[in-house]
């Protein structure tokens, strides 16, 4: 099983759930967060007072699916969240060692 | 006030002409009074609902409450002094030119009484001048928030109201020594705020700058807010300087819509600087570009015409910005909000736009322009004095106060956590 966090420009969540529902993908979590690649951030001026804001808003989106499936769902938010312009976001895979599902305590790929 | 001198004027040629004086006894005039206790809501307004949205969406998130709350208090307390003795030292009968006299104490006269040479009651004059002493203490407000103690404030705007603002309000518009020379202030160019604007630049300079100033990122708790405050402002200047007419006729609608003119140009001179240099034109620029241009056609309403409203407006625009983005930075003083930057120096830059500007179709001054030298010269003297007298009478308020209140300053942990809470138990946002 991984794990796949994918880091995102918020106004595409929609386009990357769609496109990972579409490879059967039943759930998935999503958090805002704030930060900050390449890109920078940008300054924000209050009467002639610079700020330079560095951390940027975000969403993340976690999701565990098979080994099987792992490179599929890469390129289905891959696909569904680029912009070609800086900012976009990275994917990250990570192992996971064992899955739950806390209401019936089924294990691993029944689990997801 | 121009009309004061006007009035004058023609008193003195009616007194000449026996028969047209007895037309002329003083009366209370029903137009007049309508308009000038409209004006005095109008600027009532100013002070609990513009300035505190104004300022309160300037300040840091934490402190909206407590920023708000300088201005609401300083709105209170200045109401009740005045009707007990301050209208009556600014505008009672002329002691020496310095003082006004306690003719007027508790407000303890007839009500029909006519405040001379107008045609309102001194009820109604005085209630409009309440006003004008209570936004000018709490427009000081804006230069120290976030780090001055609630106590320090509320002892500072009954000593600062009392022996700075009173007075000063006599020497320009009660019979003192400047009105007698003549001086043109039609709405508080002097009065309000280069008063205020060199209070509050003294005050801060006393009180040090806010921890992490320059250092650390300090945006603004909602420029929504501070929006609608500036448009609330706006809409009660008119009864600001259109009111100082205390008269419904023509002066007052020159005053009106050079107003509205200067503010408008103040806005749009802020906002080329900002679109130029920074490329963006700020919201937070145009309606401070606003407030610039309003504060420095207040002296000359009531003396300049349009075509003078809009190159006034313009260049106060431009000062405000330059003090704002530059000065403030370059010289390292803290004046939270600007209130130096904004109304201080465009309350002097409008006092000599009257010399310069003055259009003698509109009122009894006459500028540099239309051929007049004496004016400038007289409302330099003005500057000058003012300077000097609110430099000197803030420094000892705010020495008194400190001795008074133990300290000027909250502790390091409540300027940290915010005033909100440490001082009122409050928070302005539970987002």
């Amino acid at each position: 099983m991984k794990k796949i966090e994918a880091i995102i420009k918020p106004f595409k969540l929609d386009a990357v759930k769609e496109a990972l529902m579409n490879i059967g993908i039943k759930g998935m979590t999503v958090s805002e967060v704030k930060g900050f690649g390449r890109q920078k951030g940008h300054t924000e001026i209050y009467r002639g007072a610079e700020y330079i804001v560095d951390f940027l808003p975000k969403v993340k989106i976690e999701v565990v699916v098979s080994d099987e499936v792992a490179q599929e769902a890469v390129e289905a938010i891959l696909s569904s969240a680029k912009t070609n312009k800086v900012g976009d976001g990275k994917i990250f895979i990570i192992p996971v060692e064992k899955a739950i599902r806390v209401r019936t305590g089924e294990v691993d790929k029944d689990a997801i | 006030m121009g009309l004061f001198k006007r009035t004058t004027l023609l008193g003195l040629l009616l007194l000449a002409i026996p028969s047209i004086a007895k037309a002329a006894t003083p009366h209370i005039d029903s137009g007049d009074t309508a308009w000038v206790l409209i004006s005095a809501a109008l600027v009532m307004m100013m002070t609990p609902a513009g300035l505190a949205l104004f300022y309160g969406g300037m300040a840091r998130s934490k402190n909206i409450l407590n920023t708000m709350g300088m201005s609401f208090v300083s709105y209170g307390i200045v109401s009740v002094l005045w009707v007990i003795f301050q209208f009556s030292l600014a505008f009672g009968a002329d002691i020496n030119g310095i003082i006004g006299n306690l003719k007027y104490f508790l407000l303890n006269t007839d009500i029909n009484t006519v405040f001379k040479p107008t045609h309102v009651s001194v009820f109604a004059f005085a209630a409009f001048q309440l006003t004008f002493a209570a936004i000018t203490t709490a427009l000081i407000s804006g230069s120290i928030v976030e780090r001055v103690k609630f106590s320090s404030w509320v002892v500072f705007s009954i000593i600062w109201s009392t022996i700075v603002y009173t007075p000063l309000a006599h020497w320009v518009w009660g019979g003192g020594w400047l009105a007698k020379m003549g001086i043109a202030d039609f709405a508080g160019g002097l009065v309000v705020e280069t008063c205020s604007g060199i209070a509050g630049l003294v005050f801060a300079l006393m009180i040090g700058t806010r921890r992490g100033f320059k250092k650390i990122a300090m945006p603004p708790s909602s420029i929504a807010l501070t929006a609608f405050g500036a448009a609330m402002l706006w809409f009660g200047w008119f009864g600001f300087n259109a009111g100082s007419a205390i008269s419904s006729g023509a002066l007052a609608s020159n005053a009106f819509l050079t107003t509205n003119t200067a503010g408008a140009m103040g806005a749009i001179a802020w906002m080329i600087m900002d679109w130029s240099v920074h490329k963006h034109p700020t919201i937070l620029g145009f309606v401070s570009g606003a407030v610039a241009g309003l504060v420095a056609i207040t002296p000359a309403a009531g003396f300049v015409n349009n075509a003078g409203a809009i190159v006034i407006g313009f260049i106060a625009g431009l000062i405000s910005w330059v003090a704002t983005g530059y000065l403030k930075y370059r010289l390292g003083y803290d004046d939270s909000l600007d209130v130096f930057g904004v109304h201080g120096l465009n309350g002097i830059w409008g006092m000599i736009a009257i010399g310069l500007f003055a259009d003698p179709k509109v009122n009894f001054a006459r500028g540099l322009i239309y051929g007049g030298s004496h004016q400038i010269i007289v409302q330099l003297i003005g500057v000058i004095a003012t300077i000097a007298f609110v430099a000197a009478g803030t420094f000892i308020s705010v020495k008194i106060t400190s001795i008074l209140t133990g300290g000027l300053r909250v502790d390091e942990e409540d300027e940290i956590r915010g005033l909100d809470i440490a001082i009122h138990t409050e928070k302005g946002f539970e987002l």
